[in-house]
């Protein structure tokens, strides 16, 4: 700075400004601590203790205790991890591309487009708990829809949807993709609408087909709208959370649907919680979130730069 | 735009920076409005109204509560604001409602589960209570309504047992006989899933995995005695133990019998397939009763006690879980909630809540019982006749132990029964984070 340079140049703002300045930064940031970083750090602090949440005095210092029996003595933490890869590898596999499909074909001003966005989008306006709702109906073992087309249809197996622990991660992963497909279409519908008809246009007289004007074209120009979807895809994968619990009867994880953040409720909530080893689990999470988001960012932005 | 237009616009409104400062300001006073409204509710405790939080959201229930607290209101002349709060939430929530501002009289469950909170100090003894109504109980209810201190820090207002029900004209049309030993029952089984029945009941889906416990508790209770059980519940043996072991076995025999399906099915519909004569039995408890609308239904609902396994314990045991009140730590009203305790506690109480709710025995000795149907009335019988009384599960042990641990475990297991043992090591690894000394 030039603070120390005899001739000061004129100071832009007033006395009146900073202090406006500082107070409008100032609220915001004390906000952003107290309510996210503080939390956040509390945790940390605590997944290094033992505590039943009731008496400050009982928290106690374990060091590395809890992180070392998650990993190596938790039944339910190696499938938790296995299904949230699942269920990312899932919706980034099939939802996500086939919301953007959509999106790609509904932008085509084909005839009654309005009422096909709205139908797609609709699950979206729906929170998780009513999606829940509408498909624990459907997968009802005795009254479901599903089982009762099964049986109409004349093959007499009983399929426990939500029960089998085989098949109950696939189930819901049905209803969230179900969801996610809406999501992702209005997203790449923005971006399409905001695309550049010349370059179609352009792509067109150089003789590209439909595939290869999507391929080489569209998808590479619409690269910021890709990044939200990627990093929109992601963190609904790694904060799964609502629906499984609905479907899982709000009571915390069930065999064949852990994930991450059903185990941290799991050992927080509840009756006798288990404040350190939740925040623990919670810390691991935090670590995969972090690391997942951030290589991400950082890799796009580094390219950017260039 | 000319420089002279824009002059007069500009003043006319209020500024731009006026405009953000106010927003950041509003959102200021947003951030902190929780802190002052947090501050303020302590105050405004009013001597004449007693709160009362109630899990009982069902419709029963709520109607049972109300005609309760509306006739200790017409006693006492109090004001009972009832909170009532869906089962499940609250359980899961207790930890919490218990440390922030509770109300000052809440139901809660006998056995380890009250005392826990007993001896974290989150509720309040009631000695002076108990004075009072004490005369009312058998030494049986007084025990379980004690904390580990001796003190006293639950009033009880019903229990209702477990067992075997079935429909009487099914057995009857079908030519069945009530098993009393295991084998028996597991011929019976056999027979009517012969005949095409669902043998046993069953549905643990979705937030109904507890129900599967009254099968394992009385397997355990009729095996290896209710003092193995309790050790178990208490986290005093290793759930590798042979006995234990051995638990899963016997049920292995009955597992074919399950109804299919059942672990996406609510306990509900399970009971709903019993009255439709869709399943042959139900292990289950008395408040299947609440399922049922039609009278003539009802009428033709029994029961027989769990099966003996094990000469030695016969059928000794019967699980009777208790529900009843504590009062939180710091009630706004003592007096008012010590005087609605009082009440709560008392025969006529009883009388009241079991003339809305007919799927619960009253404990207070001397309720009167001569408005019971003939099923609460062998239920009583039943009951009277046992030498020892467990609660469930999920009450005689730590409550996430069993949530978290034990229930996924077991519905696993029953999906693929084998012989367990992974299924235990799995529930054994967990033990020591529960129930350290």
């Amino acid at each position: 700075m030039s603070s120390a340079t005899p001739r000061t140049r004129p100071r832009r703002l007033g006395a009146g400004d900073r202090i406006f300045l500082t107070v409008i930064i100032g609220i915001p940031l004390a906000a952003l601590l107290f309510f996210v970083w503080l939390p956040a750090l509390a945790s940390l602090g605590l997944s290094f203790t033992t505590w039943d949440g009731i008496d400050l005095a009982d928290i106690h210092w374990i060091g590395l205790d809890n992180y070392k029996e998650i990993f190596t003595n938790y039944p339910p933490f190696w499938p938790a991890v296995r299904h949230n890869v699942i269920w990312l590898l899932f919706t980034a596999l099939l939802p996500t591309p086939f919301g953007i499909f959509l999106a790609y074909q509904l932008d085509r001003r084909i005839r009654f487009t309005r009422i096909y966005q709205t139908a797609i989008f609709l699950p979206m306006v729906l929170s998780l708990a009513v999606v829940g709702f509408i498909w624990e109906i459907i997968y009802n073992p005795d009254t479901g829809l599903l089982n009762g087309i099964l049986n109409a249809a004349g093959s007499g197996h009983h399929i426990d949807w939500l029960g089998n622990p085989d098949l109950n991660l696939w189930a819901v992963l049905v209803a969230s993709g179900w969801r996610h497909t809406g999501y992702i279409m209005i997203l790449y519908l923005a971006g399409l609408k905001g695309f550049d008809p010349a370059l179609k246009e352009a792509a067109a007289l150089d003789g590209a087909n439909g595939r290869q004007t999507f391929l080489r074209v569209v998808f590479p120009a619409l690269k910021p709208v890709n990044i939200i979807i990627l990093v929109v895809t992601v963190m609904e994968s790694l904060r799964a959370f609502d629906i499984v619990y609905v479907l899982g009867g709000g009571v915390g994880s069930k065999p064949g649907m852990e994930l991450l953040s059903l185990l941290i409720t799991d050992n927080i909530i509840g009756e006798s919680s288990h404040i350190g080893y939740g925040s623990a689990l919670a810390v691991v999470l935090l670590l995969v979130s972090l690391a997942a988001i951030g290589t991400f960012l950082v890799q796009t932005f580094r390219k950017e730069d260039q | 735009m000319t420089q002279q237009s824009r002059h007069p616009l500009a003043a006319r409104g209020p500024g731009r920076r006026t405009v953000v400062g106010g927003l950041f300001g509003l959102g200021a006073a947003a951030l902190g409005a929780p802190v002052l409204s947090a501050c303020g509710s302590g105050a405004g405790a009013d001597p004449k109204t007693v709160t009362f939080g109630s899990n009982g959201a069902d419709a029963t229930p709520k109607k049972a509560y109300a005609a309760v607290t509306g006739a200790f209101a017409k006693d006492s002349g109090l004001k009972v604001k009832t909170n009532t709060v869906d089962h499940d939430t609250f359980q899961k929530s207790i930890s919490t409602y218990l440390q922030g501002t509770p109300d000052d009289v809440f139901t809660w469950f006998a056995g380890y589960r009250m005392q826990y909170f007993a001896k974290k100090n989150l509720c309040s003894p009631l000695d002076d209570v108990w004075d009072k109504i004490g005369a009312g109980f058998s030494d049986a209810t007084k025990q379980l309504s004690r904390g580990e201190d001796g003190k006293y820090y639950f009033v009880p207002l019903y229990n209702y047992p477990w067992a075997v029900f079935y429909r009487k004209s099914l057995f009857k049309e079908r030519g069945y006989q009530v098993p009393q030993k295991w084998s028996e029952f597991i011929a019976l089984a056999k027979r009517m899933k012969k005949d095409g029945l669902a043998p046993i009941a069953s549905g643990y889906g979705g937030g109904d995995s507890w129900s599967i416990l009254g099968a394992f508790d009385y397997l355990d209770l009729r095996a290896n005695g209710y003092d193995f059980h309790m050790s178990l519940m208490r986290g005093e043996v290793s759930w590798t133990d042979k006995r234990t072991v051995a638990i899963l076995d016997l049920w292995r025999e009955l597992t074919p019998y399950y109804q299919p399906s059942a672990g996406g099915r609510s306990w509900q519909d399970a009971a709903q397939s019993l009255l439709d004569k869709k399943s042959g039995m139900a292990v289950i408890g008395l408040f299947l009763g609440q399922q049922i609308t039609d009278e003539t239904i009802r009428a033709d609902i029994d029961f027989f006690p769990f099966p003996e396994i094990d000469g030695t314990h016969g059928q000794d045991a019967v699980e009777a879980p208790t529900d009843g009140f504590m009062l939180s730590r710091r009630p706004k009203n003592e007096d008012g909630a010590k005087k609605l305790l009082e009440f709560l506690g008392g025969a006529h109480a009883e009388e009241l809540y079991m003339g809305v709710d007919p799927s619960n025995l009253a404990v207070n000795e001397q309720a009167k019982t001569d408005s019971y149907n003939a099923l609460q009335k062998k239920s009583a019988e039943l009951i009277a006749s046992a030498k020892h009384i467990s609660q469930f599960a999920d009450r005689d042990s730590d409550p996430g132990f069993i949530s978290t641990v034990v229930l996924p475990g077991l519905t696993e297991w029953l999906g693929h029964p084998d012989d367990g043992s992974g299924t235990l090591k799995k529930i054994e690894s967990q033990r020591s984070r529960f129930f350290t000394a």
